[in-house]
């Protein structure tokens, strides 16, 4: 089988100028691959640099070594080295990330704060509404909100929009940063259904995620990242 | 857009463009591309050279080393500095726009909205008054004018809407690439986020080439794609918008990013 995400010896350390030059290491000897329809939980504590990962694996982090491969449109591409513009091809065609909070623009309407991933994509404005409205009702966000901007909602709330919008597109590859940490049982077993199907669909995953039960239910593997910690 | 950001032929190109005054580097040795619906935006503090770069950029300034090319409608690439002043000229009415920080130095303070906007389309040769002034109409509507405003000129207009006038202006002949100069500028906080919310929905409603001057990287991070920071006249960093300001590489851009005040 063929790899979505192959990561290869991968290193970051953060240079702080501004507190003398401090060098505090991130991670280093980050290695592990996850493959289409899997699911790789990356557990360790907190500080431990998952959350640095995750962001290595978007591209919104540098590298300072290392390979972040991936798997885009049948072509490999590393994007620890990748221009600007392959980087943004990727996260539009192949990369979804759902990341603990919601950066919203003030004015949009929350169906289309939904729908726009796939409007960008090229669907119809209609469509792509009608695929976020049954997102949101999935996820328990009453209808009379749709048309309000998440600005304005409850820290759940807006973390139930922020599932939606990166749910929502058929991306080969997601990367979820906690995606279940504000939420009520209910809506905790909607996310595990979620990415349930998204499993069944090809989709490869990384997530973070603190809850036992919901990792138990949602991993297919454990990469543990003390190891990569430690190593730094 | 989609399409556009795979779209492999640069429009703009600057190579090594400098600009001194005597002895004062005001640019020194900038190069990038830019394609066809991308967004960059020049980030820095007053003095390190970013509205010069962009003067350069835009034919307005000549270069004192270097050289801007861009690809014009016909696919042909030119190179600015070999344009006439009539080509030149040409180009700024139809396929460049340039957003100005103050709207009365983009805009004709004493001529009707509607004029403002139609007499871009007279210089690229419309003379149907009806048509012209269907069109503007549209344009006011959509930059969020209430077209009942289309006859009074836009001393009679707030800040905000003088700005999003500016813009309409600009964007009526379909520009492909559009400069902006601290677009958001002198304008009241929640103006500035109506404003921002227009031109990034417009931006990628029409696939625009953007090139715009900031030193608000809350600005920088909503509209852009990448961005180039400044300091000294030289670029110092430069990279996917995100990558830079959240993980700065350079102690200046360190301290840009971390000298932004929570809200």
């Amino acid at each position: 089988m063929t790899a979505m995400i192959d990561i290869t010896d991968a290193k970051k350390t953060f240079t702080m100028h501004l507190q003398g030059g401090i060098e505090l290491p991130v991670v280093s000897g980050v290695t592990f691959h996850v493959n289409p329809g899997e699911c790789v939980v990356l557990s360790g504590p907190s500080g431990a640099g998952k959350s640095s990962i995750l962001k290595m694996i978007f591209g919104n982090y540098r590298c300072d070594s290392g390979r972040i491969g991936i798997r885009h449109r049948d072509t490999l591409i590393d994007l620890a080295t990748a221009e600007p513009r392959q980087v943004l091809n990727v996260r539009r065609a192949t990369i979804g990330y759902v990341s603990q909070f919601l950066r919203a623009v003030p004015r949009v309407a929350t169906i289309d704060v939904v729908a726009e991933p796939l409007i960008v994509n090229g669907m119809a404005r209609a469509d792509a509404q009608a695929r976020a409205g049954e997102l949101l009702h999935r996820l328990n966000i009453p209808e009379r909100l749709w048309q309000l901007p998440p600005a304005t909602f409850s820290g759940g709330e807006q973390q139930r929009v922020n599932i939606a919008r990166g749910f929502i597109s058929d991306l080969p590859i997601l990367l979820l940063d906690e995606p279940t940490a504000s939420l009520d049982a209910a809506n905790r077993a909607v996310v595990v259904a979620l990415v349930a199907e998204k499993k069944r669909r090809g989709v490869a995953m990384v997530a973070i995620v603190h809850d036992d039960e919901i990792r138990h239910l949602i991993a297919d593997r454990i990469v543990d990242v003390t190891s990569f910690a430690a190593a730094a | 857009m989609a399409d556009a950001l795979e779209n492999d032929q640069p429009l703009l190109v600057a190579t090594s463009l400098s600009k001194s005054y005597g002895r004062i580097a005001a640019c020194r040795d900038v190069s990038f591309s830019l394609h066809p619906g991308e967004v960059l935006a020049i980030v820095g503090e007053s003095g390190s050279g970013k509205s010069t770069l962009l003067q350069l950029l835009s034919g307005q300034l000549a270069a004192s080393g270097g050289h801007v090319s861009y690809r014009m409608r016909d696919g042909v690439t030119r190179d600015l500095a070999t344009l006439g002043e009539a080509e030149r000229r040409f180009l700024f009415r139809t396929d460049w726009g340039f957003v100005h920080q103050d709207p009365a130095q983009g805009l004709r303070m004493a001529v009707s909205a509607g004029a403002n906007v139609g007499e871009r389309l007279m210089a690229v040769g419309w003379n149907h008054y009806g048509r012209i002034r269907e069109t503007a109409s549209d344009w006011l509507g959509r930059v969020e004018i209430d077209t009942a405003r289309i006859d009074d000129a836009p001393r009679s207009y707030s800040g905000g809407m003088r700005q999003r006038l500016q813009i309409a202006r600009n964007l009526v002949t379909e520009p492909r690439l559009v400069f902006m100069d601290e677009p958001t500028g002198g304008l009241d906080v929640s103006v500035q986020a109506r404003l921002l919310d227009l031109l990034r929905s417009l931006v990628a409603e029409l696939n625009l080439a953007v090139v715009i001057v900031t030193h608000d990287l809350a600005v920088a991070r909503l509209l852009s794609h990448r961005v180039m920071v400044m300091k000294g006249g030289r670029v110092i960093e430069t990279g996917l918008t995100d990558q830079v300001l959240d993980d700065p590489r350079e102690p200046y851009t360190q301290l840009l990013v971390s000298s932004i005040l929570p809200a």
